[in-house]
């Protein structure tokens, strides 16, 4: 073979095409020169981000660090932060894709500056990015991080199968970035509608990455799934029966059985339409016998419980929220949970109302449109039982709290767009508009975003040992809060005139003054992460005023406060027993906090394991070499996975026993330190006599 | 503990293999709850197919492909294994002596029978391809080709599994890992079986009534 066609079969259909500013030194015309400008400027930032990374550690020399303390660790909290570090990468691109496509759209009349191409990626991206790189890495981190606290465990049920559905998630956000700097990407939208996603009209690699993308992120969402689940049925502390575990917990549960039953027929449809576009099967095509039809019901078999997988933690992160910063118990405990599961069996029943203008008769439209409407009766009772918990509690305007009133508001709104929505008459009015498009980034921002930036304020000195700064979350929270209005609500105004979702320009002079307010909303937006980032910095520069050892800074109720921030490895040097709701409220009150236990036993910890980042950086090997046609290259990324999993079969040496003298020795020196750090009332919550040691509620009031 | 062994019948240890038998409580469960995902996807393709039938494309339909006789003698291969292995489990579970040799040999006919489950699949859909009926002719055989392969390369696949298992019996002996490992292949493999009972349901006795 000559050594041209062994680079061939090297880079398949590789190419200096693939380049982001290709066409603008081959063809340079005002409108190539623009768009690969800021193609290029995109890549560009991602690879001046990783060379920096890669320069700063190899500068502090962190390799070691990194390899040994994170990525190859089984501590579902350390992965669980790992994931959310993913998710805040993610976000800033696809915020950044965000703000590209409002400045387009707020001088799109009659053109703008973006070619369609160029719009179609970047809301593709943008779309994939936030459901399946921000989004799901972000409430997957929160609920591996608190979870298994919160139930009083020691780890999840699979410690390895965790550190694998990371690697694999991250695989598919890499390959997301890897489609900047070798592009393009998809232009066929977050959902991938074929035909138009087919070889016939789509021919270029863009779906291909869309499909390895999203495939590896649905194995390691249901391998998620399922670890938390079995956590959930089986690993729960003596006494933790299913109605004493903290709300969360349940919208954790629920979330996770969406998962195990709503990711296959996603994993279905991507690789059926792998099936149409690299072996020429017929499932989706308009010839052969193909049926488009049947993908929209598949993907929307996956795509309506998906929104309940994002939207069910953040509900469980309010629960908390407000129970604990309005110093009261949960109202309604019981209601919330079962609304919680009629939310998730329901989930189910509604797919067809992401399609209802696609031919089916109209009993079938409105069947859906009524089981849509009734997902609506247990939202409201949730929304109800959080204003009565507020009601006469002694509220805290924390940065949690803020995030949360932002909220409820919201999300009231946005249900009752969706309950317009779900008519299919006034459905084929506003279907394919930006009516649309506003109603679930109403939805999705306040009822999941929200959320998890509440869940990362509140848990965050949990992690860490220190308390995130209070001035900067609330610009942040403010301004996240203000941005959303502002880009958002114009939206449903242009939807009601008419004007069409995905469209890079337009020719009607009336929408431009809500482009332009949404232009000004996005600014607010970007602000706002700026907010975020600000905060990390002077928080980490200044944590030593903000250290709560003791480990309980918002007079916490659940078991996760009771124990050392940062947590332990082995999380409870005893596992507690439980006999109440609220364990840990009780016992402050009752004076049974910070007892010494009457003994202590060895602790089986997970030993460290290298299978998942193997696992992870062969599934993007493998997704590439698909993508590109590098056949070598897609066949050892798939022996590698399989070989490092059949090695694993052999590994015996796979726990580390702590003994029960350095638990001792850890735990005693802590309660030492519990006992003299003065405890603090709730008004001095947020200055640096908080070490985390809090007057119950209930106490204070008395004194 | 009666209670304890009746639990799960069929798939735990019983205290006399207390430690095994602890561990296998969150394994066989989480192996299970992986199963059920499996189960919507096969459910799905069982789907897929069925709304595909009349998606001929001109191509040929199921009574032009399909035959009875090797499906009923694939379908007694496969049943025939579920037994062995089943087998195997009861002399893991029940056989004092702890001795390998029997769990080997149940684990071996098992495996052969499930790989030739395997060849006589793959000569089926060879003489399904030579009949015209490639994936890439329609819908219905994409459909087709999408759920009963499928099915085969479940079965490889546990094959290949039951192959390391053994590796790790003839390396380790019948430790906690080896033991656990094979109540949960065990539940893939009866899964397996169920699954192609819907398949022979469906495709081949449906298709040709």
């Amino acid at each position: 073979m000559t050594l041209a066609g062994l680079l061939d079969a090297a880079l398949g259909r590789l190419d200096w095409n693939a380049l982001p500013f290709w066409e603008m030194v081959t063809h340079p015309s005002a409108s190539s020169i623009i768009n690969g400008l800021i193609a290029s400027g995109a890549a560009g930032i991602m690879v001046l981000g990783a060379l920096v990374t890669i320069w700063a550690l190899t500068r502090h020399r962190l390799w070691g660090t990194l390899w040994r303390d994170w990525l190859t660790s089984l501590d579902h909290k350390k992965i669980g932060i790992m994931y959310v570090v993913l998710a805040f990468v993610m976000l800033a691109r696809a915020l950044a894709e965000a703000s590209v496509m409002r400045t387009q759209q707020a001088v799109g009349l009659g053109g703008g500056f973006l070619s369609p191409e160029h719009f179609g990626q970047l809301f593709s991206t943008h779309g994939t990015i936030m459901i399946f790189f921000m989004a799901m890495p972000f409430l997957t981190g929160v609920i591996n991080f608190v979870m298994p606290l919160q139930i009083g465990a020691r780890d999840v049920a699979f410690p390895l199968l965790n550190s694998v559905s990371l690697a694999l998630t991250a695989a598919g956000a890499a390959l997301v970035m890897a489609s900047l700097l070798f592009t393009p990407f998809s232009i066929g939208g977050w959902s991938g509608y074929p035909p138009f996603t087919e070889t016939g009209f789509s021919p270029d690699v863009g779906p291909d990455y869309w499909i390895w993308a999203v495939t590896l992120s649905s194995l390691g969402t249901t391998l998620a799934g399922m670890n938390f689940a079995v956590t959930i049925y089986k690993k729960r502390a003596p006494g933790m029966t299913m109605f004493r575990m903290p709300l969360f917990c349940w919208t954790a549960l629920c979330v996770s059985i969406l998962m195990i039953f709503a990711m296959p027929p996603l994993t279905l449809a991507t690789s059926m339409l792998a099936l149409d576009r690299y072996l020429g099967f017929h499932f989706f095509t308009n010839t052969g016998g193909g049926d488009p039809m049947l993908y929209a019901n598949m993907f929307w078999l996956f795509g309506h419980p998906e929104v309940y997988i994002l939207i069910l933690p953040a509900f469980g992160v309010y629960s908390e929220v407000i129970s604990t910063l309005s110093g009261k118990k949960l109202y309604g405990y019981t209601s919330l949970a079962l609304a919680t599961i009629c939310i998730a069996v329901l989930s189910f029943t509604v797919w067809v109302h992401h399609f209802f203008t696609m031919g089916q008769s109209a009993s079938l439209n409105a069947v859906f449109g009524i089981a849509t409407m009734l997902i609506g009766i247990p939202t409201g009772v949730k929304v109800y039982d959080w204003m009565l918990t507020l009601y006469r509690g002694r509220v805290r305007l924390g940065v949690p709290m803020i995030y949360a009133a932002g909220f409820l508001m919201l999300f009231v709104i946005g249900g009752a767009t969706g309950i317009v929505l779900a008519n299919p008459s006034l459905d084929y009015v506003t279907h394919n508009t930006l009516f649309l498009v506003a109603h679930f980034h109403n939805m999705l921002i306040p009822g999941l975003l929200f959320g998890m930036l509440a869940a990362y304020a509140f848990w965050f000195p949990k992690a860490f040992g220190f308390r995130l700064e209070e001035k900067w979350g609330r610009r942040a929270a403010v301004s996240w809060i203000a941005g959303f209005i502002l880009a958002f609500f114009p939206l449903y105004g242009l939807g009601l005139l008419g004007m069409p979702r995905r469209t890079v320009a337009f020719l009607e002079p009336a929408y431009l003054p809500f482009t332009l307010i949404a232009l000004v909303g996005a600014g607010l937006v970007l602000f706002a992460f700026g907010c975020l980032v600000a905060q990390l910095v002077v928080s980490i520069r200044e944590r030593d005023m903000r250290r709560v050892p003791v480990g309980d800074p918002w007079d916490g109720r659940s078991l996760e406060w009771s124990i050392p921030a940062p947590a332990p490895e082995w999380n409870f040097a005893v596992l507690p027993k439980v006999e109440t709701r609220d364990p840990f409220t009780e016992a402050k009150e009752q004076g049974r906090a910070y007892r010494s236990p009457e003994g202590y036993e060895d602790i089986e910890m997970p030993r460290h394991s290298a299978v998942g980042p193997i696992v992870g950086i062969a599934g993007f090997a493998c997704a590439f070499g698909l993508v590109w046609y590098m056949w070598w290259l897609a066949i050892s990324g798939a022996l590698l996975s399989l070989g490092a999993m059949l090695a694993r079969g052999f590994a015996r040496d796979t726990v580390r026993i702590i003994a029960a003298a350095e638990v001792r020795e850890a735990h005693e020196s802590w309660l030492a330190m519990v006992r003299a750090t003065p405890r603090i009332p709730r008004h001095e919550e947020n200055t640096p006599a908080n070490l985390g040691h809090a007057i119950p509620a209930s106490q204070e009031e008395q004194s | 503990m009666n209670t304890e062994t009746g639990r799960h019948p069929g798939l735990n240890l019983g205290s006399g293999h207390a430690e095994a038998h602890g561990e296998a409580e969150a394994l066989v469960f989480g192996f299970w709850v992986f199963m059920m995902s499996d189960l919507v996807t096969f459910g799905l393709l069982l789907a897929t197919y069925v709304t595909m039938l009349d998606n001929l494309a001109g191509g040929p339909g199921p009574k032009d492909l399909f035959e009875l006789k090797p499906v009923f003698i694939e379908t007694l291969v496969l049943l025939t294994s579920s037994l062995t292995y089943g087998m195997a489990i009861l002399s893991l579970k029940h056989d004092p002596g702890r001795r390998l040799r029997p769990v080997l040999a149940w684990l071996g006919l098992t495996l052969m029978l499930g790989l030739a489950f395997v060849a006589m699949e793959a000569k089926d859909l060879h003489a399904l391809q030579a009949k015209g009926g490639a994936p890439q002719r329609s819908g219905f055989l994409s459909a087709f080709w999408a759920l009963v392969p499928l099915h085969a390369l479940h079965v490889a696949a546990a094959a290949l599994w039951l192959v390391a298992i053994a590796a790790q019996i003839w390396r380790f002996g019948l430790d906690t890992p080896v033991k656990t490992a094979l109540l949960r292949l065990g539940v893939l493999w009866h899964f397996l079986d169920v699954v192609w009972i819907a398949i022979v349901s469906v495709v081949f006795l449906g298709g040709l009534a």
